[in-house]
């Protein structure tokens, strides 16, 4: 039962090698995006140093949104999601699978880029280590939670800019947690408990997002 | 084996058919007729169970599909209007991507043959963006020469083939019942299928 | 058949259609009865809080505003599941039909809250915990509407503004806690209504004022659900008929 699973990451990581422009508009996205702030802002670095876990963070969200729309909108379009939805597996098993590897396609890259784009924000080692830690925890729950957002999205009118109205209010959670962590850090507080709570959502998010998906799927292909 | 009673097809606020029945045994095939948006498609998908019916039932072994849910779908295998296949893989790629999908999994081997009984044992590791529009067509429809699952569902298996590949492919599904399948497909083209039963429906006269 | 009380008898638009009708004057009489209660008990009753003077009456807006907010949220949910396990087709109309109304009491929550912060802090916005997840809820009440209204297809968008509503019910918690310990955390300043040792007089005119608003988010829910019955049965015989009658 897992092997479908596993085939089916393993094409949409096949997929994403193949499209490889669409990984990294979104990254090239949250580089642009957190590089914009100090401009807004002015560069004075201890302004920047407390305002960077949360310009990151939300800059995070914002280019998971930006990759949200085509989860499901390319299956969907070319009788690929009908395929999934009447594979032996459970549906709900397969939409972890999609959110699995949507996450490797885009929150891990986001993970493994925000320390550089830390260092822009004068950023100690420790907020360094903080921010990708926080990251690496959360951005599987955004992965997860974002799932919904785009089957309950598919097809619809203007599905992009909806997708972030419902999705944004449930990801604030992850954000206060993720964002926290890091400030904890820098704080000198100590990020733990922010990392615990942050990695319970993420569990949370993971396991539990895939059913409401898997029904908003089914519904979208009646 | 299959048996459908009572099923009503509501779309928006329109009534498709209503009261439809028919029965399907081992080695019989069905084929679905009718005139476009006479719900021909609707009834397919409801017959997989992706669609619920407004009213009435479908039975699989005398238990309904709903309750039967993945055990139901490990037995059943659905070609819709779309190809589901991936343009950025190649057309070997995508048939064993869909068979681990649907868990039969074919090694290398079978999948090649099968992609030459359809006529594309050169184009094996082209991308399909670079494919025709029948091509693309034969690469789904390679599913079909391995393809033991015993009730098929076709969605107009035979649209942009040439009169080769149609002979083909009514081949495989004629092979399909002899080996004791089921078969329900729509169509609008006359198609010679070897078959003992074939019962005809023909929607938006009921 | 049985005899007892017919859930699907009540339930069928058509018998719930004239008796909503019937029903939403005397819940209009009953919101206008309360409060006009609350007020003369807010305004010239209840005395003049001695910290706070004069401004604190907004509360008696203010709190039943909150509390409607947070209750029909959950009221829309309950009918939503409903509607989504049973396929009963009014049950997603009165989600539909209560979300607006929801919306609207997070708004004059939000709204009446910043003239009452104004003079109270001076400031017209403060990140108080339950201001932000009042905002929040505000934000969901939206994502709800906007996505029921851009789906065409009525029987689809109730079934995703189902989920929606279910996915956010089991959020607001999660939400609520997470950003009552962002606000501890950045000790910002902390609103705190219900703190003053309320006198009874008070309560009593909040309360009022509270049957009030939920006689009118019940008329004005009464009167929207017709209104979808109609627009979606429009093709029935009994529809055609009552609007023939009607004109």
């Amino acid at each position: 039962m897992l092997n479908a699973v596993f085939s089916l990451i393993a094409r949409d990581l096949r997929l994403g090698m193949r499209r490889q422009a669409d990984i990294a508009s979104v990254l090239f996205f949250f580089i642009i995006v957190v590089s914009l702030f100090p401009l807004g802002i002015g560069p004075e670095p201890d302004q920047l140093r407390r305002l960077a876990p949360g310009i990151l963070w939300v800059a995070a969200l914002l280019a998971t949104m930006l990759s949200l729309p085509r989860l499901f909108a390319d299956d969907h379009r070319d009788g690929t999601l009908e395929q999934l939805a009447l594979s032996p597996q459970p549906l709900g098993l397969i939409v972890l699978g999609k959110v699995a590897a949507h996450w490797l396609v885009s929150g891990l890259p986001l993970t493994l880029l925000a320390p550089v784009l830390g260092l822009q924000f004068d950023l100690s080692s420790e907020a360094l280590q903080a921010l990708t830690l926080s990251l690496l925890i959360g951005t599987p729950a955004l992965s997860g939670i974002g799932a919904i957002g785009a089957a309950l999205t598919l097809g619809v009118r203007g599905g992009g800019v909806l997708l972030s109205l419902l999705i944004l209010p449930l990801y604030i959670p992850v954000l206060i947690f993720g964002a926290g962590a890091v400030e904890a850090t820098v704080t000198g507080v100590g990020a733990q408990a922010h990392l615990s709570l942050l990695g319970a959502l993420t569990l949370a998010g993971v396991f539990f997002a895939p059913w409401p998906t898997a029904a908003a799927l089914r519904i979208a292909l009646e | 084996m299959l048996v459908a009673s009572h099923l009503e097809c509501v779309r928006g606020e329109r009534s498709l058919f209503r009261n439809l029945a028919f029965r399907l045994d081992e080695g019989e095939l069905l084929y679905l007729q009718g005139r476009n948006g006479s719900g021909k498609t609707s009834l397919l998908r409801m017959l997989c169970g992706l669609l619920p019916p407004a009213a009435g039932e479908i039975r699989w072994k005398g238990e309904t599909i709903g309750r039967l849910g993945e055990d139901y779908r490990r037995e059943l295998c659905f070609l819709g209007h779309l190809n589901a296949i991936k343009e950025e893989l190649t057309p070997l790629e995508n048939l064993r991507a869909s068979a681990k999908l649907a868990d039969t999994p074919l090694d290398e081997d079978l999948a090649l043959e099968a992609l030459e009984t359809l006529g594309l044992a050169g184009r094996a590791d082209l991308a399909c963006r670079y494919l025709s529009q029948g091509q693309k067509r034969r690469v789904a429809l390679a599913r079909l020469v391995h393809e033991r699952k015993s009730l098929w569902l076709l969605d107009e298996p035979f649209v942009a083939l040439d009169t080769a590949a149609v002979e083909l492919v009514a081949g495989l599904i004629g092979a399909h019942l002899q080996r004791g399948g089921l078969a329900v497909l729509t169509t609008h083209q006359p198609v010679n299928i070897p078959a003992g039963t074939v019962r005809q429906l023909v929607l938006g006269s009921c | 058949m049985s005899k007892g009380f017919n859930w699907y008898h009540f339930s069928s638009p058509q018998t719930f259609y004239p008796l909503a009708g019937k029903m939403i004057p005397w819940f209009w009489a009953l919101a206008a009865l309360f409060g006009i209660a609350g007020l003369i008990v807010g305004f010239l009753i209840a005395p003049t809080d001695a910290q706070q003077g004069e401004g604190y009456r907004i509360i008696f807006l203010h709190v039943p505003a909150s509390w409607m907010s947070m209750f029909i949220y959950l009221v829309m949910a309950f009918w939503a599941a409903l509607g989504l396990a049973f396929n009963f087709r009014l049950s997603a109309m009165m989600a539909q039909a209560l979300a607006p109304t929801g919306a609207l009491f997070a708004f004059l929550s939000l709204w009446t809250g910043a003239l009452w912060g104004k003079p109270m802090w001076g400031a017209w916005w403060v990140w108080d915990a339950r201001l932000t997840s009042e905002l929040i809820l505000l934000f969901l009440y939206v994502g709800f509407i906007a996505l029921q209204a851009s789906i065409d297809d009525p029987r689809r968008a109730d079934k995703a503004g189902a989920i929606l509503a279910l996915v956010g019910v089991v959020n607001v918690p999660i939400i609520y806690f997470s950003v009552k310990w962002w606000n501890t955390l950045h000790q910002g300043s902390t609103v705190n209504i219900a703190k003053s040792s309320m006198a009874k007089v008070m309560l009593v005119g909040m309360l009022l004022c509270a049957l009030a608003c939920w006689m009118y988010a019940i008329a004005v829910a009464l009167m929207r659900v017709r209104k979808i019955v109609l627009e979606r049965e429009r093709h029935t015989e009994w529809v055609k008929a009552e609007l023939a009658q009607e004109k």
